[in-house]
């Protein structure tokens, strides 16, 4: 068990290694930076509401390009290895391939916490900013008002800021993010290239976020033929809701989730994670190398 | 092979489990925020379409969208500035300042425009500004629809019932559901009573509210409150001894 742990490991932090010397990882944080950063100066443009603007863009930012990090990352790792014969030599090894694909997926994970980290920083360096500015103009405009007054408006500044309904949205992303790499994983275990994995991917992520569409269409039994109700079925058996994990919206507008909310939806994630995980690993042990 | 099988029973038996969690957080999230109370399929519809599209960069567009509205108010252009209000509220149905705004911009900014519109005849600008009123109304009918639980929607129908289209019944009914929601303005109430107050059948309806009101004592006893108080003393033929005194 210890020795194949470390073999996941080893093969977790090569992998993390692989990733942050590609290009296109750097090129996508620094598109994720410069919207966070941008943000501020459109929420200036827009005349209300500068925090809903500057955490709606911060949000959105680092939602796409983590996502599209997660499916781009995942997509090259087995087609790459294979192409290089990279695989051959690791398999050689007394590695099995559940550490193999185990590995990999936890070298993409701690890529996507590394960018998660970066970007959420800037996030809350930006919202911070944000707040004190606003703070600043706030004490002036009210300098005649009594302290208590005075304290509570700074609360309420610095709560429309930086709160922790924030971090959970920012959790949220990492596991809509973490179930992206564990189906991308499972698609490129049987596809031949990687520009075949990032098309269906996309399709997935489409697809993912109507399922909960789907679903609710499947369960109220409209009338429909038995093979659209047979469609519909599929798709809601297979693709997981990634609108689930969507709560940007709900954070902006200042409702709070509660915990067992919160608690559901990574429940959910993980039983993706795994289940998706899990069938890659059958379909790579299949695969004839 | 085997093990190809028994993973696919696996997952077979994790895929119940699956629609069940989908289901209770579906029926949790709408629960939170109140969504598809009253909300046409056609509308439904589009805001899928559009979630779908765009995933999780929707709020950005629609951000986006908004500025490039606000420079069209400053051109004066409505029906671009419209045709953006549209694409924002499509995009963002739960963010009711979008509502808000943009039933503002129509029924008093492009109204007001159109009203002193003097390129088009006094006929033609009237019906034009009523139009952007209608359209106006239509945004914060369709913000409450999909926000059923957010005072600020009502209250702001409310005043364009009141102000706009000088409809009291529905200014004072909108007054009304706003007072029963959670964070609503203060003088919700006194205002629904106001309005009430000049719909012509509602008299002993609208005396009995501005009096529980009055009863209240100190904060309620404001000077328009009183001045319609009296007015329905006066309507209602209150006998003295029953009307309230001079303070």
């Amino acid at each position: 068990m210890n020795a194949s742990l470390r073999r996941i490991r080893a093969i977790a932090s090569t992998t993390l290694l692989e990733l942050t010397r590609l290009r296109v990882f750097y090129v996508l944080i620094l598109f994720a930076l410069v919207l966070i950063i941008s943000s501020t100066f459109l929420a200036r443009i827009s005349f209300q509401q500068e925090f809903q603007v500057t955490k709606d863009i911060s949000l959105g930012a680092i939602n796409f390009f983590l996502s599209l990090l997660a499916i781009v990352a995942t997509a090259q790792l087995l087609p790459r290895d294979m192409e290089d014969r990279v695989v051959y030599s690791v398999l050689a090894k007394p590695v099995s391939r559940f550490d193999y694909v185990i590995g990999k997926f936890f070298g993409v994970i701690a890529l996507l916490i590394i960018s998660l980290v970066a970007m959420s920083l800037l996030c809350f360096i930006v919202l911070h900013f944000r707040a004190e500015a606003a703070l600043h103009d706030a004490n002036q405009q009210m300098s005649q008002l009594a302290s208590p007054q005075l304290s509570s408006g700074g609360q309420a500044i610095h709560g429309a800021g930086l709160n922790s309904d924030l971090v959970v949205a920012l959790s949220l992303i990492l596991a809509k993010c973490v179930i992206l790499a564990a189906v991308t994983l499972c698609i490129s275990a049987f596809a031949t290239s990687t520009i075949f994995t990032i098309s269906a991917m996309a399709m997935v992520y489409l697809v993912g976020n109507l399922e909960g569409v789907v679903r609710d269409y499947w369960l109220q039994e409209h009338p429909a033929g038995w093979l659209a109700r047979a469609f519909l079925a599929f798709v809601a058996f297979v693709f997981p809701d990634l609108q689930a994990f969507d709560i940007s919206d709900l954070v902006t507008s200042g409702i709070s989730t509660t915990g067992p909310f919160l608690a559901k939806l990574l429940g959910l994630a993980a039983i993706y994670a795994v289940s998706y995980l899990l069938l890659a690993i059958a379909i790579f042990y299949q695969r004839e190398l | 092979m085997k093990t190809f099988a028994l993973l696919l029973l696996i997952l077979a038996a994790v895929a119940p489990l699956k629609l069940k969690m989908e289901t209770d957080i579906g029926a949790n999230r709408d629960s939170t925020t109140h969504i598809r109370h009253a909300i046409d399929l056609r509308e439904r519809v589009g805001q899928t379409a559009f979630i779908a599209i765009l995933g999780g960069f929707r709020s950005v567009v629609a951000d986006f969208l908004f500025i490039d509205g606000h420079f069209a108010w400053e051109r004066v252009d409505w029906p671009h500035l419209l045709m953006r209000l549209r694409q924002v509220t499509m995009l963002q149905p739960q963010m009711t300042m979008f509502w808000d705004v943009a039933a503002w911009h129509m029924a008093w900014n492009a109204g007001t425009a159109a009203l002193n519109d003097s390129s088009q005849p006094p006929l033609a600008r009237k019906r034009l500004q009523h139009e952007y009123v209608e359209i106006g109304r239509d945004f914060l009918e369709r913000g409450v629809a999909n926000n059923p639980q957010n005072p600020q929607l009502y209250e702001a129908l409310a005043r364009l019932y009141r102000d706009k289209l000088h409809d009291h019944a529905r200014a004072s009914e909108n007054f009304l559901k706003a007072s029963r929601l959670p964070g609503c303005a203060a003088y919700d109430e006194r205002f629904s009573a106001y309005e009430l107050s000049y719909c012509e059948g509602h008299e002993r309806e609208a005396y009995d509210r501005l009096r529980t009101l009055f009863q209240r004592g100190g904060k309620e006893r404001l000077p328009t409150l009183i001045v319609r108080l009296r007015a329905m003393e006066e309507q209602l033929h209150i006998p003295p001894e029953e009307r309230i005194r001079p303070e």
